[in-house]
């Protein structure tokens, strides 16, 4: 009873944190939406820890337990897969962002360059 | 200038080099005095090319910002640039630039108007699930906007001097995220919202951004879009 308890309040404050968070426009539609998922599969979970446990018998898992917390971390994995894949975007992003900047940078050197040449000539 | 007010067209592409040339064109032709400013996306064809031949403004973007990336762009020029009015044209032909003085117009009593199909003009159909959104995004954003909205996702808009600077500082770049949350953003904020009915015409080329197959996962997203832009502040 005291363990539900825990694991229960924990969802809650959890699901009040992502909720608060997409307000403030602190967290992307994207990633907000995928933890917002998680946390109504996990809610009922926590409250009722044996849920899972006629599944569990099905696949040859020992409790319902052991299943959420290989499904947990299997989750885990996956989420943690998908932000390394985000931060190669942005990795690829930002270089070709540096890159435009030098290359505007090269370009009005040269135009400046071609300017103070001018001016010499004619000065 | 439209209606004596300096105007600037904003027309985000993605890909559409078939139609743009034309859709620059017509709007130089039908409203002459009016800047263009076509933002391209990262397109992989010619379309910046072809854009600023046509004779428009060309701003390209280094990748794929979506077009609530490319459209915050358009309004931090408009901003900074110090224009009165400024309007978002499709590149692809599907709005008549004829209608953008009656946008104007209506613009003297209101913040930010909408070229809206299916209110009495043209003949534009949509059905299945898609349709579905489109009446659910109408009637709540009807009700926040506190007028009669039933083109909610439209891409044809005109925003005064205050919207611009709202957007400016303000554009969400998810999806969805340029027509809907902006939509109940602005009307929060006591911007006055108004729709005008046009007729659409079919894209002139390309392909539309969307299938037919999606129309499913683009109900429960506008859902999911709609509930996040009303819970948030
Ligand atoms: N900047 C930008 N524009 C886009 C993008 N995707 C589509 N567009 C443009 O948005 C407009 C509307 O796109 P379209 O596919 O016709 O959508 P529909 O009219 O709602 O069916 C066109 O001008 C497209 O070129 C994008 O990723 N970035
Ligand atoms: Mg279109």
């Amino acid at each position: 009873m005291k363990l539900t308890l825990v694991t229960g309040l924990t969802g809650l404050l959890l699901l009040g944190t992502i909720v608060e968070l997409l307000r403030r426009r602190q967290l992307r539609e994207k990633y907000g939406m995928l933890w917002l998922a998680v946390l109504i599969i996990v809610i009922p979970l926590s409250l009722f820890p044996r849920l899972l446990d006629n599944v569990a018998e099905l696949l040859g898992v020992a409790s319902g337990v052991s299943l959420v917390l290989f499904l947990g971390i299997v989750f885990l994995l996956l989420v943690c897969v998908h932000l390394s894949w985000e931060v190669s975007a942005l990795e690829e992003e930002t270089r070709t962002l540096a890159e435009d900047f030098a290359l505007l940078r090269a370009q009005i050197d040269a135009d400046r360059a071609a300017r103070d040449e001018l001016v010499s000539t004619d000065g | 200038m439209v209606n004596g007010k300096r105007t600037l067209i904003i027309i985000p592409a993605l890909n559409e080099s078939g139609s743009i040339a034309d859709v620059v064109g017509e709007v130089r032709g039908e409203l002459p005095g009016v800047d263009v400013l076509v933002v391209d996306d990262g397109s992989t064809d010619r379309t910046a090319a072809v854009a600023a031949a046509a004779g428009a403004l060309v701003a390209k973007l280094p990748y794929n910002l979506g077009v609530g990336g490319a459209m915050r762009l358009g309004y931090r020029y408009a901003r900074d640039n110090g224009y009165e009015v400024a309007i978002q044209i499709d590149a692809d032909g599907q709005h008549d630039p004829r209608y953008v003085p009656k946008l104007v117009d209506l613009l003297d009593d209101n913040d930010l108007v909408i070229g809206a199909r299916f209110a009495g003009e043209g003949d534009y159909n949509v059905r299945g699930p898609r349709r579905w959104a489109m009446v659910m995004l109408s009637a709540v954003l009807s009700r926040v906007a506190r007028t009669k909205l039933t083109d909610t996702t439209s891409g044809f808009r005109a925003a005064n001097r205050r919207v611009i600077e709202m957007f400016a500082a303000w554009y969400p770049a998810e999806y969805l995220g340029d027509t809907v949350e902006t939509l109940v953003h602005t009307a929060r904020r006591g911007y006055r919202i108004r729709q005008v009915p046009v007729a659409m015409r079919k894209r002139m080329a390309g392909t539309p951004s969307h299938s037919p197959a999606k129309a499913m996962v683009y109900l429960g997203r506008a859902f999911a879009v709609l509930t996040l832009a009303l819970i948030r502040r």
